[in-house]
């Protein structure tokens, strides 16, 4: 669904974990111009999280890499998000988003994906083995002002 | 993000303060394990309360406590749980396995 984008924001780091903070941080900080509740802020937060963390964990086990953050504000107070890495790339999607699956040992629990999509309205995850992964969600935020 | 801890009676509380999220939880799992064999506690109360945000890292963070208490024979209770990490917390089912509350 093609949609209007009346604001933006890209946002480019390197994938040490250190910057999982300063990601879910600046996204929030644009979000606010939707002027969402502190549950609304929480859940993007957290998606942002999941989707950084994958990128640093999975995509770029052993090396340093390039993630790429975009966050767009559609017509609706819609805002969306994706976030891109160059890495390792998921073989089975599907079977990725399923509760529980992980590759990742015991520091990992396979609940990434299924936060994301409980926290967020919508869930695409678009990937090729060896070349990378990009992870979109959407998010409407309702309106906190008061009806008049 | 920040731990400190009491123990009294082999009973051992916990406090995280901050944010809970892949960064922290890779040197916090250490120090909760090494809180535990110094104390050798037979119940831990891990209180979440001074969380400002918490992500799926919480939840393996959560999940090896409950192991290591296992482990000591011990019990694990997870108190003060703030509404944001409690939503992740509860989308993972992981009342099934620990007790929130
Ligand atoms: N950006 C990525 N690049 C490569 N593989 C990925 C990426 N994101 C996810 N994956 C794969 O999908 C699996 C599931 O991801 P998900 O976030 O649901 O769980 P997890 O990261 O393993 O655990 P948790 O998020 O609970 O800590 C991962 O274990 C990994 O194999
Ligand atoms: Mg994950």
């Amino acid at each position: 669904m093609k949609m209007k984008c009346t604001n933006y924001i890209t946002l480019e780091f390197l994938s040490h974990s250190a910057n999982e903070g300063f990601a879910r941080g600046a996204v929030a900080c644009f979000a606010a111009q939707l002027d969402p509740t502190l549950e609304e802020l929480g859940d993007i937060k957290t998606a942002v999280s999941e989707a950084v963390t994958n990128a640093i964990v999975h995509a770029y086990p052993d090396r340093l890499g390039k993630i790429l953050i975009k966050a767009r504000i559609l017509e609706g107070n819609i805002l969306e998000l994706s976030v891109r890495d160059w890495g390792r790339g998921i073989a089975d999607v599907e079977k990725a988003r399923q509760p529980l699956f992980s590759t990742g040992g015991e520091e990992r629990s396979g609940m990434g994906f299924t936060i994301m999509e409980s926290f967020m309205d919508r869930l695409a995850v678009r990937s090729q083995e060896g070349k990378g992964t990009r992870v979109t969600m959407r998010r409407r935020i309702q309106s906190r002002r008061p009806v008049q | 993000m920040e731990m400190n801890y009491k123990s009294e009676n082999r009973q051992l509380t916990i406090t995280l303060t901050g944010e809970l999220d892949h960064h922290a939880a890779k040197g916090l799992m250490d120090s909760i394990d090494r809180c535990m064999e110094q104390n050798l506690p037979t119940k831990t109360l891990l209180d979440l309360g001074g969380l400002t945000f918490m992500d799926s890292s919480g939840i393996a963070v959560v999940l090896r406590a409950k192991r290591r208490m296992e482990a000591l024979s011990g019990t694990l209770v997870v108190v003060n749980i703030p509404r944001q990490a409690s939503r992740v917390l509860e989308t993972a089912g992981l009342g099934r396995y620990v007790d929130l509350v």
